[in-house]
């Protein structure tokens, strides 16, 4: 049995994207003694990825705006099933962090009169994205990644971490191996952060990289925590559908954001067709008036004219997109046209520079010239563990969760612009909150060697097979049968069979073999990621067929209409019973105050 | 659509290196990072490749494509004769770990060294304010995805021509981003002369060349951080100016750059022609399960 050595921390953080770090600083910041672990390299979590903007109500081009807008609206495009006091906390906070980053250095573009710049996007009433360009994922984590490096915290890069070890009075630590050698590795910890962000790696199609494989929320899952609202997958409506090889890539909202016109293949502006009633008089009622509003974005004014209807919640629009293509009025490669050609050239390269290279480089498309192919690409998790409003912690003691693999804030579908300001404010609650607990503990924590031992033994088993199937040909499966039965229609029969056909994939799974050794060996780094990735595939599904109602980004066939007495106001919970089988049941959604409930009545 | 023929670098410190043969079938817009995951998919399921998002944003995939320092994720193979032969190896300038995975962990070390951002401590954040235009070069910097082809290509790095440590394109490329934010007040030029080496880059551009962001570092980052340190340390005005105030300007207390542990000085062709099939040559032990520090 290969050795290992156990690393003490205060306060374990487990993910170093954009929540992690933020975690990681906070908690350090609080006196606690930090160690961050991740998966890849410093400053490369999916984060970077991000393109759009930071969604923050700090008013600077639309000064009508304000919290109470902005926590209306994220409780409006998530169907009213957010947790409210998560909506609030998040609207309040997020320009003080916003403010925070560039006191720490970051430099966001800027307004006529030299503050903050803000842009729009789907489902935000006002232009409230603090941006750089469309890499802004990037500014934030660099400038996050130098303030960590600043403060001094320890940082374990590619290890991987595949079980949480706990006594009955929580957890207490974690396993995991270094992915350079594949050595084992062991921590103990007073108070543990889940910062490991989503799942599209259950997904061929995906704008996800290869760590979004459900990590924290199966972890969480196998320690006893409640998972919640797994059945909103948002599928981002624009992802590049050609050439292959990207087939999934993302193509930030900020196109739309900026003036993006989706047509199809008659030439059709089909959003028209797509806007909800309830919401239609907050868009543009015509093309001249959408042309308006997008002139007056691009000279930095504010305008009258209400905003184009490509600007819908992605939910809305992702649906739109895939009933285009599949009722045959689909682009040549089975999308949508998106277009931003008819703005000046400079202008788009300047606001969208890195689109401009990723069609350029990729797809040899100039889109200065003509339109872009998209369709809908898995994105996002709004589901996740199931955490505390304030603090981040979850039903498991001394486990905590944030970002991403936290769900809540979102509820049935998440807005654009939400999920970095959700990293960075929920980040520093949690951080906050595990150093405090952190702080209250005596002695160092004791880590059970029975349990131990026996993920050493998980880790090994794969390598020690003789014969078995290798862990590419499952999970190439898995993503087929999801995007095919858990997509973005759905009906019974077929959730029906998706369960049916995980308890399969799991069981061949249960015999994989890896073969080669154990040093920067992808083939049995995978085996652990694809466990993670059957368990929420399987509270995906099971969640999905609970709700029997349509509502944001879970839409059933055989159940199109949103029925509020049923599933109003009540999550999907999914929990592991006495035996391992997986539970899942509705619980009711914590209480809004009458404050927060007048607000979103002043817009009904 | 005809096959690919990959040459694919396989090995670790402690076995010696060697090329294995691959065809790949070829799809419409593949790139290499493709056509590699086709060969863990289906023939190597432990070829060790290093990548993350597969959208040239993360600078995680960096490898040596036909003796060119590239991007795998965005070098496509429609850009190669596909009757030839498509060589692919790690980046030369740091020790290997396995296959096509080098440990870059040097790179992280010396960024600890960089006095981090430092505004005044009597302008509030409200009277922060920048025009876009004087943001831009800032902005530039900033757009680095520490990638490392830069390192990799440096031949003051890559060739280990100089006894005392050299930061490198990419860490210059930060310390200019830190000297010229609009706010920044920390003076770096002892620094950058005495520790990071800034007068050993003789400005080849070959980082230039091969900046997948396209971050012109030789013209707008490096020579504008030599005519700082030059300005403060050579021009005599300023030396007067010096000792009439009675400092140097700086902390006074160099900062000690680690020294990069690669392959040895191959003294072989540049990059853009590198040695036969083979002649890797592996650097030190793997990391140990210490943590990092």
């Amino acid at each position: 049995m290969a050795e290992f050595k156990t690393h003490a921390h205060d306060v374990l953080v487990i993910g170093a994207g954009g929540a992690g770090l933020r975690a990681a600083i906070e908690a350090k910041t609080a006196g606690a003694d930090v160690g961050l672990v991740c998966k890849s390299l410093l400053g490369k979590a999916h984060t970077v990825m991000a393109e759009g903007g930071m969604a923050a109500a700090m008013g600077h081009v639309a000064p009508a705006d304000s919290w109470q807008v902005h926590f209306r609206d994220t409780m409006v495009g998530g169907k009213l099933i957010n947790n409210p006091t998560m909506a609030q906390l998040h609207a309040t906070e997020a320009p003080d962090r916003v403010r925070e980053l560039e006191a720490w250095g970051a430099i966001f573009d800027r307004t006529p009169d030299g503050r903050i710049l803000q842009r729009p996007f789907g489902g935000h009433t006002h232009a409230r994205l603090a941006h750089v360009g469309d890499r802004t994922g990037l500014e934030m984590i660099r400038t996050l990644q130098d303030r960590a490096v600043a403060l001094g915290i320890q940082v374990y890069m590619e290890c991987t971490v595949i079980r949480l070890i706990s006594t009955v009075d929580g957890v207490r630590g974690a396993f995991g191996y270094w992915r350079t050698t594949g050595r084992p590795v062991a921590f103990s910890a007073k108070a543990t952060v889940l910062a490991t962000g989503g799942i599209g790696k259950a997904y061929t199609v995906t704008s996800n990289s290869w760590e979004y494989s459900g990590d924290g929320q199966a972890l969480a899952y196998e320690a006893g925590a409640e998972l919640i609202d797994m059945e909103f997958v948002q599928f981002h409506p624009t992802g590049m559908v050609w050439p292959p090889g990207v087939r999934g890539l993302l193509v930030t909202e900020a196109v739309r954001g900026e003036g993006g016109i989706l047509r199809n293949a008659l030439g059709e502006r089909f959003m028209w067709k797509y806007l909800p009633d309830d919401r239609r008089t907050e868009y543009a009622e015509t093309d001249e008036e959408a042309t308006r509003w997008v002139t007056a974005l691009s000279r930095g004014q504010d305008t009258d004219a209400r905003r184009p209807p490509e600007l819908s919640t992605r939910d809305n629009v992702a649906r739109a997109i895939y009933t285009e293509v599949k009722e045959g009025r689909g682009s040549p490669h089975g999308g949508v046209f998106l277009d931003i050609s008819y703005l000046p050239a400079e202008h788009v390269k300047r606001k969208l520079p890195s689109m401009y290279e990723q069609f350029k480089e990729l797809a040899d498309v100039d889109i200065t010239r003509g339109p872009m192919e998209v369709g809908p690409t898995t994105h996002y998790m709004m589901g996740g563990i199931r955490v505390d409003a304030a603090t981040g912690e979850t039903t498991v003691p001394g486990l905590f969760a944030a970002g991403e693999v936290a769900a809540g804030l979102h509820g049935a579908n998440r807005l654009g612009g939400n999920s970095l300001s959700d990293l960075l404010v929920f980040g520093a609650r949690t951080g906050a909150a595990a150093a405090k607990r952190a702080a209250s503990v005596a002695g160092s924590p004791y880590l059970d060697p029975v349990q131990v031992q026996g993920a050493n033994v998980a880790l090994a088993a794969p390598l020690e097979r003789s014969e078995g199937e290798d862990a590419y040909a499952i999970h190439r499966d898995l993503q087929e049968m999801m995007g095919r039965l858990v997509g973005i229609f759905r009906v019974e029969a077929e959730l029906d069979e998706a369960i049916r056909e995980l308890a399969e994939l799991r069981k061949r799974w249960g015999v994989v073999r890896a073969t080669g050794g154990r040093a920067y060996n992808p083939g049995w780094n995978l085996v652990f990621e694809l466990g993670n990735l059957l368990t929420v595939s399987e509270a995906i599904a099971r969640s999905a067929r609970q709700r029997t109602e349509s509502r944001g980004a879970h839409s059933r066939l055989d159940y199109p209409a949103t029925d509020d007495a049923t599933w109003g106001g009540r999550n999907s919970t999914v929990a592991r019973a006495v035996d391992g089988s997986m539970t899942v049941k509705a619980t009711p959604l914590p209480t809004m105050s009458d404050e927060l409930r007048g607000l979103l009545g002043s817009v009904h | 659509m005809p096959d690919a023929h990959l040459k694919v670098f396989r090995g670790d410190p402690a076995t010696e290196g060697r090329f294995e043969s691959y065809d790949v079938p070829v799809e419409e817009g593949m790139v290499v990072l493709d056509a590699l995951h086709w060969i863990q998919g289906h023939e190597a399921p432990d070829l060790a490749v290093r990548w993350n998002c597969k959208a040239a944003k993360c600078g995680s995939c960096s490898a040596e494509v036909d003796g060119h320092p590239r991007l795998m994720c965005k070098t496509r193979l429609s850009d190669f004769d596909l009757e030839e032969t498509i060589t692919v190896e790690p980046m030369r300038a740091f020790p290997l770990v396995r296959d096509l995975v080098t440990d870059v962990s040097w790179n992280y070390e010396v960024n600890k060294t960089i006095q981090p951002f430092t505004p005044p401590a009597d302008v509030p954040q409200e009277e922060w304010r920048w025009q876009q235009e004087d943001i831009e070069r800032v902005q530039e910097y900033r757009k680095c995805i520490e990638c490392f082809l830069c390192q990799d290509v440096c031949h003051v790095l890559r060739n280990h021509e100089t006894e005392r440590p050299f930061m490198g394109p990419r860490y210059l490329v930060r310390a200019a981003g830190l000297e010229m934010h609009p706010i920044d007040v920390a003076d770096r030029r002892e620094y950058l002369k005495d520790s990071g080496g800034v007068g050993f880059c003789n400005i080849t551009k070959c980082c230039t060349e091969v900046c997948p962001e396209h971050i012109r570092i030789t013209d707008n980052a490096i020579i504008p951080l030599k005519e700082r340190v030059a300005d403060a340390y050579y021009d005599p005005i300023q030396i007067v100016w010096r000792r009439l105030r009675g400092g140097s300007g700086g902390s006074g207390e160099r900062v000690e750059l680690p020294v990069l542990q690669g392959s040895p000085p191959q003294g072989g062709p540049p990059p853009a022609a590198m040695p036969p099939a083979g002649t890797h040559t592996a650097g030190p032990p793997p990391p140990t399960d210490e943590a990092p520090d």
